[in-house]
């Protein structure tokens, strides 16, 4: 009120009424000139900025809430009507429950508990939402993410749980959807809290500990057998994405499993509850991402932004070491390691070939176009080995493999680091391995599928002794082997069976036409203390516009994340008819769905994506899962759907069966 | 800062200030530099007299509004620096955690009415961009934005009182559904944040969020909640090492429990012992058992204690026609179509709450400003005399939950006619005739007994719909096979507990404030669009006993209960076997006495025994803790009381 007052007083004083006034006192007038020096200045800026703001968001709030939509179609035309209204009219209606099983990182976690630094976080989001808190309390964020080092369970006095309810991965932060879209075109025919259901478990941990430590497991177990019960029992349809496939195959061995280790579902659990299991670009046999992110905690993007920004991310100066603390954060989630490539050299190849070798980026465009030209255009290229999922150095990845001269680093002798102190704060494994060890690693050059498992056990030996009482990497035998009953084998699809339900469908959905990651060439850091000690060569490319090395790494199809190889392989050949994986027989269909980037600005992620998240909001996809939602078979789908060379691939994978 | 200036400077003063003065200043020597600045001075102002027009009046409101953004920022950063928890009490959580208090039993709650979320799934052209967002609770944004929109998505079917054709709104679930009502605005959430600092998390808490609005039987039909209720609650306690589940409902959510333990072994396939094998205690808070008069009122005239205050204060504003608001007539007819608010009519009839003479608490004494409670007037002897001659005066007929007072305007017999003008807003008192009103208001005196029938002749097809669902009366005798129907689940006088001897039942509610009982009314003045005929009677006040104010009777109570409905199943109808409780379930009162907050600081109190706020009194959430951590209701110090509730319950002779 007194501020209001002064200003009025300031301002009878300027009135111009009383401008004679003024000239005969301007001693007067010029104290109040300076009143309007800085200060007053900045106040005015403000208040402009802040007045010109309010006028925008008022004319925002009064613009239609249809008009962003009227100016796309103005520009590219009517859009297509969304699936779930298409649908709607065509008469489908909600018949089969859904649950949808979100992947890794893509759903929320919350705090329920936490050190001092984390007040006022309770029941907020850690992750997922805005990640408000990264940027306030990165240490305190970090400190409350990761999980114990021992033990993958909680560290003491921390509790993070996953956010329950569609809202825990409908959106991963503001105006990212990740089920958003899915959920609203369901609803369109009728689906509803009561015949929907988020399987949201805690994602960092290993499948079994979210059932030893959430009972997550029989959470879902409990709510597939509630929404059967009542809704008629129409079997539940399951539709798990990315990791999520994964969990949901531990989910059907566990549930039928007999007690203590298992929900005791009994052999037919599965046989009555499930109609259709649709994953959504699935990692079924690992990534190789998930390779490098173990190794180095880097992918492509952030090999780009180093070949862009060199100085930034290994930085010492601010001791930021951002990079080492993403690592030392990850390698306490036992869940990232059942996504190491599985099936060894049999089906990610050996040193000479892979099953993918023949595979040129441009072909398939090219076939499209003018099938003709094929044979003969065949460009004399230098075959790619992907087999070698890391090599190092690039005359390495492609030298044949008589010339590499591998030192077998398993048995080295890890040196001590002498400067291992002063790097305590952020502590990796590879302080522990010495020059000694880093030498090894880098002499066997090239590593294959089945040397993986090794060279992670070698560099982080402390975190492989925690996945691989988990997780499993090989390739069964004989599934008959009492072995076989245990939980960690439950996740890997070439050392379990599917559960013995002849009418349950599988469906293996995912992007094609986008390049993945497949191979890397990695180099050795140049030595700094508290460094990760290798990286991804992003010196290392093809000149050649053919080719598919690029920035260190090695891509082939795939939907950016997933290679259709690991997506495909299960439903199109290991899968396929009755196997010993499959020994009832389910029927098996791959439906790909080919990229296509949005066409411009206004269409956002595109409806006819084909990324690893981004296929979420594909239409077509989204219309595949509706109409097996609301009672539609696979072969009334239309059985397969295929773009890619999944099928001829497959066949190249020798594998018994 | 300097581009700031310069930039302010280029927009207003440069275009009209002459830049050769600027120069000379610069270049001038001390000694003239007076002399030339006021001949400068002199330049600008006659240069100002022009500008001074354009840019004064709007700089000013800049500048004020860039004053107060910034002096809001600083206020805003510096409350941001402060700690985030002012050194306070430590909540209890903590303490009880201190001495090793830890979650044991898998803890259930249970929201009331109104306090739950709703969300839009499916709705009209109008509420295009909603899905899945909030109707009620949360920010209410949508009432300013578009209210007839709203209120026709929140409105249910007329006749069956289920969903419209094309609109689909539903509960809120998870923690979320009741965890706040509005922003800044707890109901569960200290409760949650406390039993969450002994260990609980959400495998063994579970909010059984409801649609609120529907009959306690189709949230089943229609939403399945009460299998999904059975479901948790078996999943929590096979889960949680076969640890039986503490149930926390609130206000109508203890009725609704109440109708799930009949429903879960009479139709839901639990078969009888389920309660026993999965409930611990059930830990009533301000539960409405025998319904609120509050309920009457707002069927009747959809107004209570606060609208009728607000119509004292403001007469015209409520009744204008100029706007053609008509909110209480839009809030009636949509709160008309929600079954759940029969289920709070006042139960038990006049063997409750009293006749046309008597009641309960006739000798209750309402000088709220001194008010001291019965035991402590015992205590302090001789002081007391004075009171008690006051107490001997004429005693106030409660049990008169509605009457007309003397007040009764001629009827204007052509007003009716000119309905159809207004019938945007049609409740069902456009099919009520001028001759009934005046018939219902001459009849003067309603009870609990009649109050049911003056409702009927009112509002015939919501207490048609309703009445399958829900009873009011006492039974005669509880073997009768009709009263395995569900309409009877959840009137306490009408059902036996369940079989389970070991079950506790709390009874937890403020006392202390003073209680909508009954109502003085009065015929509406005639109006064109009037329609609804009746109002609370204002101005009728009662000078030798404070029990009437502004139309409304007072008694004790938590603000919206009153003592005699939260206590006496509890207090008598219970206690030890009786037929209405075969298996001699243990029951126990914790009576929370309110003590406003302080200061401003203190919020919504810590020691509150208001209807809501009591969710953050300390000593509620300690009793809730303890008993989830597995202490019994003897171990917490049995009964705990502060009203007359004992006393009142020995007035209702009904037959046990």
């Amino acid at each position: 009120m007194s501020l209001l007052r002064r200003r009025r007083r300031g301002g009878q004083d300027h009135e111009p009424g009383k401008a004679e006034e003024e000239e005969k006192k301007p001693e007067q007038r010029r104290a109040e000139k300076k009143k309007w020096s800085c200060l007053d200045s900045c106040c005015w800026f403000i208040g402009c900025v802040c007045v010109a703001w309010w006028m925008l968001l008022f004319l925002y709030n009064l613009m239609p809430s249809s008009f962003p939509q009227y100016v796309t179609e103005a520009i590219t035309g009517p859009p297509p009507d969304p699936p779930g209204l298409k649908l709607r009219k065509e008469g489908l209606a909600a018949k089969h429950p859904v649950v949808f099983v979100p992947g890794i990182v893509t759903a929320g976690l919350e705090l329920w508990e936490g050190h001092q630094c984390a007040q006022g976080l309770f029941r907020k989001r850690l992750w997922g939402g805005t990640f408000g808190s990264v940027y306030k309390r990165p240490l305190c964020w970090e400190e409350h993410m990761s999980l114990d080092n021992e033990t993958g369970l909680d560290p003491p006095g921390v509790r993070v749980r996953p956010v329950t309810g569609l809202v825990a991965a409908d959106y991963f932060a503001p105006g990212y959807f990740v089920w958003a879209v899915l959920i609203e075109n369901l609803a369109q025919i009728g689906y509803e809290e009561k015949t929907m259901y988020m399987a949201s478990y805690d994602w960092r941990l290993s499948f079994q500990n979210t059932e030893v430590r959430d009972q997550s497991l029989s959470r879902i177990k409990s709510n597939i057998e509630l929404m059967v019960s009542t809704n008629g029992g129409n079997k539940a349809v399951i539709i798990p994405h990315s990791m999520g496939v994964l969990y949901f195959l531990h989910f059907m061995k566990w549930v039928e499993a007999p007690a203590p280790m298992g929900g005791g579902g009994g052999p037919d659990w599965c046989a009555k509850h499930i109609k259709a299991v649709m994953n959504i670009g699935g990692p079924l046999l690992g990534v190789p991402k998930a390779v490098s992110g173990l190794f180095s905690a880097e992918a492509k993007d952030i090999a780009v932004a180093r070949a862009i920004a060199p100085g930034v991310l290994d930085q010492d100066l601010f001791h930021i070491q951002t990079l080492q603390h993403l690592m030392k954060m990850t390698r306490t989630w036992d869940s990232t390691m059942s996504m190491i490539p599985k099936g060894g050299d049999t089906i990610w190849g050996d040193l000479d070939s892979s099953p993918e070798d023949d595979y040129l980026p441009s072909k398939r465009r090219q076939n499209a176009t003018d099938e003709a030209k094929d044979g003969s255009s065949e460009p004399k290229r230098k075959r790619m080995h992907y087999g070698r999922i890391i090599s190092f150095g690039k005359d390495i990845a492609e030298a044949d493999s008589s010339e590499i001269n591998r030192v077998n680093f398993r048995g080295a002798v890890k040196g001590r680091n002498v400067a291992n102190d002063t790097c305590v704060d952020v502590w990796t494994e590879y302080q522990e391995m010495g020059f000694g060890g880093i030498k090894a690693v880098t002499e066997y050059k090239a590593y294959t599928a089945g040397d993986l498992v090794d060279l992670l056990s070698f560099v982080a030996p402390k975190m492989m002794a925690r996945g691989s009482a988990h997780f499993s990497y090989g390739i069964a035998d004989d599934l008959d082997d009492p072995k076989y009953l245990h939980y960690k084998y439950w996740s890997n699809p070439l050392e379990t069976r599917l559960p013995n339900a002849p009418d349950m469908e599988i469906f293996a959905m995912y992007g094609v036409g986008i390049l993945t990651e497949r191979a890397y060439v990695y180099t050795e850091a140049p030595w700094a203390e508290c460094q990760i000690p290798f990286r991804i060569d992003t010196s290392a490319s093809e000149e050649e516009e053919d080719m598919c090395l690029k920035d260190g790494v090695l891509s082939v199809e795939g939907d950016e994340t997933v290679p259709v190889l690991s997506a495909g392989f299960m439903s199109a050949k290991g899968w396929r008819g009755v196997t010993r994986f499959n020994p009832s027989g389910m029927k098996n269909f791959v439906r790909e769905y080919e990229h296509a980037p949005p066409a411009n600005f206004l269409e956002g992620r595109g409806t006819q994506s084909g990324a690893h998240v981004d296929i979420m909001g594909n239409f077509a996809l989204i219309e595949d899962i509706m109409r097996v939602a609301a009672g539609a078979t696979g072969d009334e789908l239309g059985g397969d759907r295929v773009y890619s060379d999944i099928f001829e691939w497959s066949q190249k994978i020798k594998l018994k069966l | 800062m300097a581009a700031i200036l310069r930039f302010r400077k280029l927009c207003f003063l440069e275009p009209s200030s002459p830049s050769s003065c600027n120069e000379h200043k610069k270049q001038t020597t001390k000694r003239d530099e007076k002399k030339m600045r006021e001949n400068c001075d002199a330049e600008e102002d006659g240069l100002r007299k022009k500008g001074v027009k354009e840019w004064r009046c709007i700089d000013s409101c800049c500048w004020m509004i860039g004053l107060m953004c910034t002096a809001w920022w600083l206020l805003l950063f510096l409350h941001h620096c402060m700690p985030a928890s002012l050194p306070g009490a430590e909540p209890p959580g903590v303490r009880l955690r201190r001495q090793g208090v830890v979650a044991l039993h898998p803890v259930v709650l249970v929201p009331g009415i109104v306090t739950g979320g709703l969300e839009l799934w499916e709705g009209r052209p109008c509420s295009d961009g909603l899905f899945r967002q909030r109707l009620w609770a949360g920010s209410f944004a949508e009432i300013f934005k578009r209210p007839m929109c709203w209120l026709e998505h929140l409105s249910l079917d007329n006749e069956t009182g289920l969903d419209p054709a094309g609109i689909r709104v539903r509960a809120s679930s998870g923690l979320v559904a009741a965890d706040y009502f509005a922003p800044g605005y707890f109901v569960w959430a200290n409760l949650i944040e406390n039993l969450a600092r002994i260990g609980y998390e959400e495998k063994n808490m579970h909010m059984a969020a409801y649609d609120w609005r529907l009959s306690f039987q189709n949230t089943e039909v229609r939403d399945q909640t009460l299998s999904r209720l059975k479901s948790k609650i078996e999943l929590m306690y096979v889960s949680n090492g076969y640890k039986k589940v503490v149930v926390v409902p609130h206000s109508m959510g203890a009725n609704y429990f109440l109708h799930f333990m009949k429903w879960v072994e009479l139709a839901g396939g639990g078969g009888r012992g389920w309660c026993a094998k999965h409930i611990k205690s059930i830990m009533n808070i301000g539960p409405v058992f025998l319904g609120v008069p509050k309920a009457v009122s707002s069927i009747l005239s959809a107004e209570s204690k606060d609208v009728a205050f607000l119509r004292a204060m403001a007469p015209g504003l409520l009744d204008s026609e100029i706007f053609r608001l008509q909110a209480l007539e839009h809030v009636m007819r949509v709160s008309r179509t929600w079954d759940s608010l029969v289920s709070l009519l006042p139960k038990g009839g006049e063997a409750v709450w009293g006749n046309l003479d008597w009641s309960p608490e006739e000798d209750h004494v309402c000088d709220w400003g001194t008010r001291k409670y019965q035991q402590q007037l015992k205590t302090k002897g001789n002081e007391t005399d004075g009171r008690h001659s006051f107490q001997v005066q004429e005693p106030t007929k409660f049990g008169r939950i509605v009457s007309f007072g003397k007040t009764v305007p001629s009827p204007d017999a052509t007003s009716s006619k000119s309905n159809a003008l207004c019938g945007k807003v049609k409740t069902e008192y456009d099919e009520v005739s001028q001759e009934k009103i005046q018939k219902i208001s001459e009849e003067r005196v309603y009870t609990a007994d009649t109050l049911l029938d003056l409702l009927r002749s009112v509002a015939p097809k919501m207490m048609k719909r309703a009445e399958a669902h829900f009873s009011h009366g006492i039974a005669e005798n509880l073997s009768d096979p009709k009263y395995n129907h569900y309409k009877y689940w959840s009137n306490p006088l009408e059902t036996e507990l369940p079989e389970a001897p070991d079950m506790e039942i709390y009874s937890l509610y403020g006392v202390g404030i003073p209680t909508e009982r009954s109502y003085v009314y009065k015929l509406s003045p005639q109006g064109k669009c009037r329609s609804i005929p009746f109002q609370i009677d204002s101005s009728a006040d009662d000078s030798h006993n404070g029990c009437l104010k502004g139309g409304v009777y007072f008694v004790d109570g938590d603000e919206s209960v009153p003592v005699l409905s939260a206590g006496f199943m509890c207090a008598k109808g219970w206690k030890g076997k009786t037929r209405f409780n075969p298996s001699g379930s243990a029951t126990y009162i914790r009576e929370y006495k309110h003590i406003a907050p302080a200061n401003l600081l203190h919020g919504r109190g810590l020691e509150s025994g208001a209807h809501v706020d009591i969710m953050g009194n300390v000593a509620l959430i300690e009793d809730v803790l303890s008993v989830a951590a597995g202490a019994s209701g003897v171990e917490l110090g049995g009964d705990r009381i502060y009203s007359d509730i004992m006393k009142l319950s020995e007035e209702i002779k009904i037959h046990l």
